[in-house]
């Protein structure tokens, strides 16, 4: 937590020291003719968990899906200003899109394992990537699962279908499936929005383990949440970045007035 | 209150009339099944799956119409199959969703409702004159290949639609290319849907007769097809063929073609059917 007090003003530099993983720089984004994003300036901490909050329809995804161009995918989608990671343009450096994708890699609030055994759900990535050898294999997929906290409930029936698990398990695979292509940053969508309580702590918790070994940003729409797990936060509003500081900052002593009105429940 | 009998009258005669309707369908089903088995189970017997087409009814088999029609299907499904599903994979995933996209997949649509026989003729012209195929097997094959090919098509293009979004999402999210992604996860979950159209569509395609006699399949074939260039027949074609003649006695036989035929239509329209119930209930 030594970033934690440090003033705005200064996190420039320091911010070089604590090596921002993605600096976002006058960003913009339209679906079509409708701008989702204004002008999006944010650097995030490596190592750190990153919250991005706001209501529904701030564009929280679709500035989360821009850091692994997901948006590509979409047609009509266009782009202004940069995506430094780690201090490459991701829009115009020649790497290739899928090999960003397996550095920062994403998790949906849905779960959606593949229609596939719990070991070949995790094997995916790993194999999509040239990985062949069945020892090898085991290892990685030992791996990911005890990374994502569900080893011990699986680990008797990883031929099973992943859909035989609960929703709690499933999105507890699909983040060991995230884990095994061994990614620099995990991109997580409300990933506990479709879980019972009891399933989302246990995945706060395993957010928490990750934060030592990985990036993590996340978009929740709820404010505990970004408050209980998070380093720092980001609140958006109408696809504008309205405030970004520490975690604590934020609810404790918001600057601007509308993130205020937000965190207190006055809209939103 | 009274509104409230109308519907419930409405209601009763509604079911009555689809009852009656139905029990229509059901007699004539019956008196069609049992008039075929009365004639023709007689005639069923290892001989006749045994033997070649004869001059006279007791020496006649139906041998070289399986064996024909075993041949197409082993031309058929292959050649119908990799076009088909390639052009569902093409519609689907890569075509961009335009004016042009949509034209093609309304006639797609429409060409699997074009009568058969436009199929033969198209073959005629196509495999048997313009390609100089000759009244051979290949050329019934590619003809019976594109007479089922929009149904194969349109199948699988229900199948791939079915998959879910989010699983290809979570692919190309991984790093995983398009082709990966679908190679190694749209096709495997679609696989049951299309197994299930083709498996229908291959039927389809083992009972039909018109476009068969238009391509050349012959009814005097004494031989099993040796190359693609062999003279063939099939099963329809034999039955048809004893069907127009004059003697009683070859009803009795072109009855027994009737149940093989009926039997192996029953039996690919099951393994549909066990395909589909397997697969189902994934998602
Ligand atoms: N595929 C798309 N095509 C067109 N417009 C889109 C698309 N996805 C999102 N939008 C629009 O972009 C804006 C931001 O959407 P986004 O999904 O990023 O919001 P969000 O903050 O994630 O909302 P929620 O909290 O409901 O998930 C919305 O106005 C939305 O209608
Ligand atoms: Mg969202």
């Amino acid at each position: 937590m030594s970033v934690a007090m440090i003033d705005e003003k200064v996190e420039g530099e320091i911010v070089e020291k604590n090596s921002s993983i993605f600096k976002i720089e006058d960003f913009n984004l339209w679906y079509g003719t409708n701008q989702a994003i204004y002008g999006v300036n944010l650097s995030i901490p490596q190592n750190k968990i990153t919250a991005v909050i706001g209501p529904s329809g701030c564009g929280k995804s679709t500035l989360l899906k821009t850091l692994n161009r997901m948006n590509d995918m979409i047609p009509g989608v266009r782009t202004s200003g940069q995506v430094m990671y780690n201090n490459q343009d991701i829009f115009r450096n020649k790497q290739m899109v899928e090999e960003l994708r397996t550095q920062v890699g994403m998790v949906f609030q849905k779960p959606n394992p593949f229609p596939k055994s719990i070991y070949d759900n995790v094997a995916y990535g790993p194999r999509i990537h040239g990985i062949k050898k069945k020892k090898v294999l085991d290892e990685i997929v030992e791996n990911s699962l005890k990374g994502a906290a569900i080893w011990d409930e699986v680990k008797d029936r990883l031929n099973q279908n992943a859909f035989s698990l609960s929703g709690g398990q499933q999105q507890r695979v699909c983040i060991a499936r995230c884990l095994a292509i061994e990614p620099d940053v995990i991109l997580m969508d409300e990933p506990t929005s479709a879980l019972d309580p009891i399933s989302t702590s246990k995945i706060e918790e395993l957010i928490k383990e990750l934060k030592n070994n990985y990036t993590i940003v996340i978009v929740t729409h709820n404010m505990q949440q970004a408050a209980r797990i998070s380093d720092k936060t980001a609140f958006m509003l109408n696809g504008e970045l309205v405030e970004f500081t520490d975690t604590d900052r934020l609810f404790s002593n918001p600057k601007d007035k509308r993130t205020e009105d937000y965190i207190t429940g006055r809209f939103g | 209150m009274s509104r409230m009998r109308r519907r419930i009258i409405l209601n009763q005669t509604f079911k009555y009339v689809f009852i009656f309707a139905m029990s229509l369908a059901l007699i004539a089903l019956s008196v069609l099944i049992y008039r075929i088995l009365s004639q023709g189970l007689g005639h069923l017997n290892i001989d006749f799956l045994r033997q070649y087409p004869a001059p006279y009814p007791d020496k006649a088999g139906l041998f070289a119409g399986i064996m024909g029609s075993l041949y197409l299907m082993l031309l058929i499904a292959p050649i119908s199959i990799t076009i088909g599903v390639s052009t569902a994979l093409y519609l689907e995933e890569y075509a961009a969703k335009n004016k042009f996209t949509r034209f093609i997949q309304t006639n797609v649509q429409n060409l699997a409702g074009v009568p058969s026989i436009v199929f033969g003729l198209l073959g005629l012209t196509f495999f048997v004159y313009l390609f100089s195929f000759g009244y051979t097997l290949i050329a019934g094959a590619l003809t019976m290949s594109l007479l089922i090919l929009p149904v194969i098509v349109v199948a699988s293009q229900e199948a791939i639609r079915f998959v879910p979004n989010e699983i290809r999402q979570a692919s190309i999210a991984m790093g995983a290319t398009k082709w990966q992604t679908i190679w190694r996860i749209v096709l495997p979950a679609a696989i049951p849907g299309i197994l299930t159209g083709s498996i229908l569509a291959l039927s389809r395609a083992i009972g039909e007769t018109a476009p068969l006699i238009i391509v050349g399949a012959a009814a005097a074939i004494y031989t099993i097809p040796d190359s693609l260039t062999s003279k063939y027949t099939a099963m329809p074609i034999q039955i048809y063929n004893w069907t127009s003649r004059p003697q009683e006695e070859w009803q009795y036989i072109a009855g027994a073609g009737i149940i093989v035929l009926l039997v192996i239509l029953l039996l690919m329209n099951s393994i549909a059917i066990w395909i589909r119930n397997k697969f189902q209930s994934r998602y």
